[in-house]
């Protein structure tokens, strides 16, 4: 059992991890009182800026070019939600179908029609000394690689900043209430700003991590819905930080049973283990419904 | 550049062939698919699954086209085709009938659900290729050639344009009588300005207009998908949708939601689709170009419109989605 059962919670662990990545970011996006619905589109750029980067200078600057290309975009949707006051879901719709066609043609454009970029630098796991020789819980969740390990910094760091802090304050104040936050004294777009900008930036280290740490190649429209799955995360992590860390090892699960479920010789169509994570995201979405303490300025789009 | 513009246009409007084989077949699905997404924009439904809905289309004419034809003896064309037009609409239907009852019981966001189902959709079209309908000799992840009286009459000698198209036509026709001149028209486009005034001054059953507007955008998805194999590829096969589904977005959106504008919109946009696999062909240029140009005219048409609806109503506003 023990065999199936660590390669299993290892590979949820690392699935999980460019899944964690971009739900982060969203539960900030959101806690603000902006839906990204576009953050598929963010994902699929740091795919790409994380590959052509990496390719240039490493998978240091992979990250770094990742992170780039996210913000990019979520600077683009920004733009048009907040300067240009249009509707969301639609501007999140159009940077999605934009991120899968300019990826689409800068692939091919740089790496031909033939594509495949065999020579992509990627990332190995590193043991962590002592931690990794425990049993069970060593070789699962310490054998990971660096971003998994900078995951376990960053979201205690990330709930302690949005409960805790001036800035963290504010923000859950705008999702709350933008006028009363703005009667305040607040800052309402300046944060907004602020908070669309983080969710790309975690968006795109999110596709960078599925290129340089997890897949080790690039292939058009490879985020699969992972934007979309994220979005469903962050509602069953209700909004919080540390819960919704906990939902993106669940739906790391979901990606990881396929392995499982092979491994143990289960005689399933694979097709039904590709769409369980999709499956898993109507079910969970609809099970939810009510329980979740959404930020009230999104209710106009949650219903 | 001007090497890869001119491949565009000879590949769009450049030869008769072009017009009638390449730009108008490829308009076909979008006509259907762009009506679809503009009905259920325009009573604020945000439906953005008709990739999935046109998919599950294909799947059901297919397999109804496979087993009439098994069936021994001829069935004759005047049975076969309107089965696959009315099966494959029937598939799209109850595609997006899920999307709309989770929406209605459970408060899930459509424009998540109907993701989510697209690609439920392409996982089911994986397996069904590869299991239940693929051909005999299971080789190709791809079906067997529907018989002949399953596949849709061309309209013109020598060309490939197909009956498909005179539906697509007729479907705008239909759908701006109805949207324009009718009681339930009427009922559609209240809701879409506003939910709750739809209901405290207009007496509008909301939930019931919105659910059948659903169902017939997702219908018109599923005619277009059952249209595609019936009309152009005669099997089914995973990539039988180069996005068309989503290209709808862009095509409902530059029409403005109008069921006339649909049609000069949709013949835009195959242009387009036919221009750039030219131009993939003769250029080297990759044909997901189409996709950047789709996204652009999206936010074009936001930036234009700012916050002012789209199409008179308040469709895309937030309230109108409460």
């Amino acid at each position: 059992m023990e065999a199936l059962l660590i390669p299993f919670l290892d590979a949820t662990i690392r699935t999980a991890t460019p899944l964690a990545y971009a739900a982060l970011g969203e539960v900030v996006t959101e806690r603000s009182g902006v839906i990204n619905i576009g953050l598929e589109g963010i994902i699929i750029a740091g795919c790409l800026g994380g590959l052509i980067a990496a390719g240039a200078g490493g998978p240091t600057v992979g990250f770094l070019g990742g992170a780039l290309a996210g913000l990019l975009m979520a600077a683009l949707f920004a733009l048009f939600v907040l300067r240009l006051k249009a509707d969301a879901i639609i501007t999140g719709t159009a940077l999605t179908l934009l991120g899968l066609g300019v990826t689409g043609t800068l692939y091919r454009g740089v790496f031909g029609l033939e594509g495949a970029a065999l020579g992509t630098p990627s990332i190995a796991p590193v043991a962590l000394p002592g931690l990794s020789s425990l049993p069970l819980v060593g070789p699962v969740f310490f054998t990971q690689t660096v971003m998994t390990y900078l995951l376990y910094l960053l979201v205690p760091l990330l709930a302690w900043w949005l409960a805790r802090t001036h800035t963290g304050l504010a923000l859950r104040a705008i999702g709350e209430s933008r006028t009363a936050a703005h009667a305040a004294g607040i800052a309402v777009d300046r944060i907004r700003w602020g908070a669309i900008l983080f969710g790309g930036v975690m968006g795109g280290l999110c596709g960078a991590t599925l290129v340089l740490a997890q897949v080790g190649t690039f292939t058009e429209g490879m985020s699969a819905g992972r934007g979309f799955i994220a979005i469903a995360i962050v509602v069953l992590g209700r909004w919080r930080v540390v819960g919704t860390a906990l939902a993106a090892l669940l739906f790391g699960g979901a990606f990881a049973l396929q392995y499982l479920l092979q491994a143990a010789g289960w005689a399933l169509p694979y097709q039904l283990f590709l769409a369980l994570p999709y499956l898993l995201t109507l079910v969970l979405l609809a099970a939810l419904r009510g329980r979740a303490e959404a930020p009230a300025e999104l209710a106009s789009h949650e219903g | 550049m001007t090497e890869a513009l001119l491949a565009l246009w000879d590949g769009a409007f450049g030869s008769s062939y072009a017009i009638w084989s390449a730009t108008l077949v490829r308009s076909a699905p979008l006509l259907l698919l762009g009506l679809g997404v503009a009905l259920a924009f325009r009573a604020g439904v945000l439906n953005i699954g008709a990739e999935g809905q046109f998919l599950m289309g294909a799947i059901s004419a297919t397999a109804i086209a496979q087993s009439m034809g098994s069936m021994g003896g001829a069935v004759p064309r005047i049975v076969v085709i309107p089965m696959m037009a009315l099966v494959g609409a029937l598939a799209g239907a109850s595609w997006a009938g899920i999307a709309a009852w989770v929406r209605q019981r459970f408060g899930v966001l459509e424009v998540i659900s109907t993701i989510m189902l697209n690609f439920i959709a392409l996982a089911s079209i994986s397996w069904m290729v590869r299991g239940p309908l693929q051909e005999p000799t299971r080789i190709y992840p791809q079906s067997a050639e529907i018989p002949g009286p399953a596949q849709w009459p061309f309209l013109i000698p020598g060309q490939r344009l197909h009956l498909g198209f005179v539906i697509g036509l007729l479907a705008c026709g239909i759908a701006w009588v109805v949207l324009t001149r009718t009681a339930i028209g009427f009922r559609i486009r209240a809701v879409g300005a506003s939910r709750s005034a739809a209901t405290s001054a207009g007496g509008i059953a909301v939930a019931g207009t919105v659910l059948r507007v659903f169902l017939v955008s997702g219908a018109c998805a599923g005619l277009a998908g059952a249209a595609e194999v019936g009309g152009v590829t005669w099997a089914l096969y995973e990539g039988i949708s180069p996005g068309y589904g989503y290209t709808a977005i862009a095509v409902a959106l530059l029409a403005r939601l109008h069921p006339g504008w649909i049609i000069v919109s949709a013949i835009f946009f195959g242009a387009l689709e036919a221009g750039a696999s030219a131009m993939q062909r003769d250029a080297g240029i990759p044909s997901v170009v189409v996709q950047v140009i789709v996204a652009l005219v999206i936010l074009g048409v936001l930036a234009g419109s700012q916050r002012r609806v789209i199409a008179g109503a308040a469709t895309l506003g937030a309230e109108a989605r409460r």
